[in-house]
């Protein structure tokens, strides 16, 4: 684990992976409520804590920092199931790259227990840790300018869901209905971090 | 980006600013909403915080009062009949700072030219207009009492990159403003202030950029570019060398001095995305900013190294 500044108010804190980033950002708000910060947002190898206004607040999360040991366990969150339509345009670009039926490609997915690591790019989209390291595909070369709201995605090793139409360059899978992001909810993204997450083919 | 627009219809009896029009660009503002990076939500709020916030002042507001940021200036609004609760007159104290241009007030056929900086009485019925910003880009509208349109996940800054938030204003909307909170502030005196260039903190990842990379930004010459906007402002100049690749998606923070493939440095600003794979060589001080969000395309912009 390596702590760097990032700036007078903010300390980027680097870990060797997304599932140790999740835990560790969860570790820090239980442990850390006495301590003042306005953000805890962790990412694929990192977490960041912002909003630290005072040098006092600086040095007690490095303090607190220094007695964390890596790991990355966490309780598990709630579980959360996403039918879904696998008829995205990159199905078969996917099978070719995994050497395998685009039946199989789905096969292989809805079997995994995804987990949602942290969230950026958009509100409520989630980068979803759980593939195997064989099983990492790039991104497009390209983005495609639109992709639809609710469009399943693999890249870098995470799997990702659209919560609203945006450009994109992931490899599509298919689609689901789901609600991903949602302000009338008290708790608006779906797949916040920790929540568990399966795929159900449907259609 | 969907984003279901919150106007809120305001009754006769109720305080309401009609928008009559909206020049480039009018959108609701306010202190922002951080504490949800964590879920992918922009912190947004007023570009340039010292000149909000003194609005704010100006006309006895909270700090955390929304106003309407106006891009380029061209806002008129039309003060509906209230009564001020405080002063018991009808009509509110309104303010205009951040860049200049004309500010107008007109009340039936006569209009007479106001200041800006300071507090001015719009009577019931009467209309302000903030003609064309001739000096900054972003001039702020405060009103007694607060424009009060419902706020998402806790406030009513409109963000243009996740599209949360108020609706940008359109001619015909009618936003209400709250209770008056306070008197204004008449002997309020802002600061001078003068772009002298951004104050640069070291970035994170110092390995991905040469040993003199922040002396070298500060050496160099940057000129903004037309495609700044609330995200990030965008400027050309001699490239930053950086190595090849990308970062694993990481998080970003305010001010924070991304560096492209391209060598063209991008200053993100208050709707700036939460994470990002370009490597970031500094972070602007935030006492500095608000030159970001006054600087227009064209000028030329410095950095400097925070002593």
């Amino acid at each position: 684990m390596q702590v760097r500044e990032y700036g007078p108010s903010a300390l980027l804190v680097e870990v060797d992976s997304a599932g140790e980033a999740a835990a560790l950002a969860d570790w820090l708000r239980r442990v850390g409520e006495r301590l003042r910060c306005e953000e805890i947002v962790p990412a694929a190898r990192t977490v960041l804590l912002d909003g630290l206004r005072r040098a006092e607040d600086v040095a007690r999360w490095r303090a607190l920092l220094e007695t964390w040991t890596p790991r990355e366990d966490r309780p598990p969150g709630p579980l959360v199931e996403l039918p879904t339509r696998y008829d995205g345009p990159d199905l078969e670009r996917v099978a070719g790259l995994w050497r395998v039926t685009p039946a199989e490609v789905v096969a292989r997915h809805t079997a995994l227990e995804f987990v949602s690591a942290f969230c950026g790019f958009a509100p409520g989209f989630a980068y979803l840790t759980g593939l195997p390291p064989g099983w990492v595909v790039p991104r497009l070369a390209a983005p495609r300018p639109r992709v639809p709201a609710g469009s399943v995605g693999l890249a870098d090793g995470f799997c990702g869901v659209y919560p609203s139409a945006s450009p994109g360059g992931w490899l599509l899978l298919g689609r689901t209905e789901a609600v991903l992001w949602d302000l009338s909810s008290p708790e608006p993204a779906l797949l916040a971090p920790g929540t568990r997450v399966r795929f159900v083919a449907v259609g | 980006m969907d984003s279901a627009p919150v106007r809120v219809s305001a009754s006769r009896r109720e305080a309401a600013l009609l928008v009559v029009a909206t020049g480039a660009s009018s959108t609701i503002q306010d202190a922002g909403r951080p504490g949800f990076a964590h879920l992918g939500v922009p912190r947004s709020g007023a570009l340039d915080r010292p000149a909000a916030d003194f609005a704010n002042r100006l006309v006895g507001n909270r700090r955390d009062a929304a106003v309407v940021e106006s891009l380029l200036g061209g806002l008129t609004v039309r003060q509906t009949p209230d009564v001020d609760g405080v002063s018991g007159r009808a009509g509110r104290w309104v303010a205009v700072t951040g860049g200049r241009g004309p500010v107008t007030v007109v009340d039936g056929p006569a209009g007479r030219q106001v200041g800006y900086d300071e507090p001015v009485w719009l009577p019931a019925g009467a209309e302000l207009r903030i003609g064309p910003l001739v000096a900054g880009l972003r001039c702020y509208l405060a009103v007694g009492g607060g424009i009060e349109v419902a706020p998402v996940l806790g406030s009513r800054a409109t963000d243009s990159l996740s599209g949360i938030g108020p609706a940008p204003l359109r001619p015909g909307d009618t936003i209400r403003v709250g209770e008056v909170a306070g008197a204004p502030a008449p002997v309020d005196v802002p600061a001078r202030r003068a772009a002298t260039g951004l104050r640069l903190h070291p970035g994170p990842r110092p390995e991905w950029f040469a040993t003199d990379a922040l002396a070298e930004l500060c050496r160099g010459l940057w000129t903004v570019q037309p495609d700044s906007d609330r995200v990030g402002l965008r400027l050309a100049g001699e490239s930053v060398a950086r190595r090849v690749g990308e970062l694993a998606s990481e998080p970003m923070v305010l001010g924070a001095v991304q560096i492209p493939p391209d060598g063209q440095p991008v200053v993100f600003l208050a709707d700036h995305p939460t994470t990002g794979g370009y490597p970031v060589v500094g972070v602007v001080a935030e006492a500095d900013l608000w030159q970001c969000a006054q600087a227009r395309p064209g000028e030329r912009i410095s950095f400097r190294l925070d002593p």
